[in-house]
């Protein structure tokens, strides 16, 4: 068996087998994730939410993913007819891509690489190709209009996001993702960089489009925005790519403040819990709270949306780097 | 051996690419097809050792200015016909001046051979095996070359205020909002916790106040200096 498993097919199998565990259970993960949202939103607005299909609605996301199966595939006819299959495709793809560098548990990454934040910053610096080739694919005014939105907010808020990331890695000394949970066995990075900890959080929101940034698809100026032409499967791909880009950037919060897989003190009850599970709370905490942000703020206007990209994020995250660099290099406590 | 394999793969995907932006009809599949060639750039940089700068080129040129070109390119109303008017006329030119260069470069590489001791007359020679890609790079250039980093940078600094200086256009008479006020204003809005399922007359609640006879006149020559 040994022999089997160093030999190239045996390495490819071993990386199946690593990849399915982990996209499984994500797969599963997006899928409630839907659930959980209408849920929580409900439960915020004095609503039930679904509850019909099956015990409390869990059954609702297959009931879901069964009625789109079975639409039909719409391509509108003056559209390009590949781009406009390929994006969604594409969206997916991207939102699953990711996950390959994600450490659930130390040593637990498909590919613990040396370069992993930046992988991640570039997977998802890519996420706005899938909704530009969309909005230009579909041939429609409200789609492009949504795509043109989408690709200047997405460029904008990753500015202050790389900021961000710099701040942290400056504190880590790694680009690695294990090296940044490890740095943190003392302290989470959110308490001594709260400020960022906040930019960050609010630039994942517009990162994934999400309330109150989802000017993209603003139904009440644009109908659904870059996937207006878009049904069935088509559809679902671009919605589950959406909530698996939220678990993603949960994931990514998880990991650069709130200390991945580390319990929150390393004594008796606390660190008898494995350590996927403390990823997996952290997780449901930002997801809850990506939740609970829609329920709470209307949608931004987009010149507001801009200013607060590029006049308050992008100088005050430069401000608060130098401060850092400052800090760390006076008080002796930069990583070696 | 794979090594080989998928040098050679992205090698010929990366080529293929360069040339479909080259010949591509529609400039929107141009610059799909010059991002797959970025794309194949990155992963020969992998194959190379290089994870770092493969990193930085998605980052930057994928994810941020390719993004800007298909933006900018989407938005032009090219006439296909016209872009092809000439191509009869001007190919043998281009084919001569691609040829030149060719065989140039041709000539450059062929003569081109190592001197013996190269290696030792580099100025930063190799890190060791244990360094990674960031850190040798950070190594050298905030070290030998910080000056030259820096000047880099206010080079790229000039260039970007002056392409907002170049392009920004004062419109007067535009009327901006002005967050900091708006939030300083005292008693705007106000939050009352009222019981569940009482109705508006049970409690009273205050209604908008009756609009004033005359509503009060909004100047619009305050701010922008009076006089036109």
């Amino acid at each position: 068996m040994d022999g089997f498993l160093s030999t190239p097919i045996g390495i490819l199998a071993i990386t199946l087998a690593q990849t399915l565990a982990l996209l499984v259970p994500v797969l599963i993960g997006v899928a409630y994730l839907t659930l959980a949202e209408r849920k929580v939103l409900a439960a915020m607005q004095m609503r039930r939410g679904p509850n019909v299909v099956g015990p409390f609605g869990l059954l609702q996301p297959f009931a879901d993913a069964l009625k789109m199966l079975m639409k039909e595939t719409i391509v509108p006819s003056g559209a390009n007819r590949y781009l406009f299959l390929f994006a969604p495709m594409l969206t997916f793809m991207l939102a699953m891509l990711a996950w390959a560098v994600i450490p659930v548990n130390e040593g637990w990454a498909i590919a613990d690489i040396n370069v992993g934040i930046l992988y991640l910053f570039a997977i998802s610096s890519l996420g706005v190709y899938g909704i530009i080739i969309a909005g230009w694919a579909s041939n429609s005014k409200y789609a492009f209009l949504g795509a043109l939105r989408s690709a200047a907010q997405m460029v904008s808020y990753e500015v202050s996001m790389g900021f961000v990331i710099v701040t942290v890695l400056m504190c880590v000394g790694s680009l690695n993702l294990t090296a940044i949970v490890k740095a943190q066995e003392t302290v989470w990075f959110f308490i001594p960089l709260f400020p960022m900890f906040v930019i960050f959080f609010i630039s994942t929101l517009a990162e994934t489009n999400r309330a109150p940034f989802d000017l993209p698809e603003g139904e009440s100026e644009l109908v659904a925005g870059f996937f207006v032409e878009y049904s069935s499967m088509s559809f679902a791909l671009f919605f589950l790519g959406e909530y698996a880009n939220m678990i993603l950037m949960s994931a990514l919060t998880t990991i650069l403040f709130l200390g991945g897989w580390l319990p929150p003190m390393d004594i008796a009850p606390f660190n008898w819990v494995p350590g996927p599970i403390w990823f997996i709370l952290k997780i449901c905490l930002c997801l809850f709270t990506f939740i609970w942000v829609r329920a709470t703020f209307p949608r931004y206007r987009y010149d507001q949306l801009m200013r607060l990209g590029w006049k308050v994020f992008l100088p005050f995250s430069l401000l608060w780097l130098v401060i850092t660099a400052a800090v760390l290099k006076l008080a002796g406590w930069l990583p070696a | 051996m794979i090594a080989a394999l998928a040098f050679y793969l992205f090698a010929a995907i990366l080529i293929a690419s360069a040339v479909m932006v080259v010949t591509a009809r529609n400039p929107v599949h141009s610059v799909l097809f010059l991002i797959l060639a970025f794309f194949n750039a990155a992963a020969l940089f992998l194959i190379a050792g290089a994870e770092f700068l493969a990193m930085i080129l998605v980052i930057v040129y994928v994810g941020a200015v390719a993004v800007l070109f298909l933006f900018v390119v989407m938005m032009l109303d090219i006439d296909f016909a016209q872009l092809r008017e000439g191509f009869q006329r001007y190919a043998p030119f281009g084919a001569v001046i691609g040829g030149i260069l060719f065989l140039e470069l041709a000539f450059v590489l062929g003569s081109w051979s190592f001197a013996d001791s190269a290696d030792d007359l580099r100025l930063s020679p190799n890190p060791g095996a244990g360094v990674t890609n960031a850190e040798a790079l950070g190594r050298i250039l905030y070290t030998d070359y910080v000056y030259l980093f820096q000047a880099a940078g206010m080079v790229l600094l000039v260039a970007m205020i002056g392409a907002i200086v170049l392009t920004h256009r004062d419109r007067p008479g535009t009327r901006r909002q002005s967050i900091a006020d708006q939030v300083a204003r005292a008693n705007s809005i106000s939050l009352e916790k009222v019981p569940v399922g009482a109705g508006v007359k049970e409690l009273g609640i205050r209604r908008p106040p009756e609009p004033a006879a005359e509503p009060p006149r909004v100047t619009h020559d305050a701010g922008h200096g009076g006089h036109h």
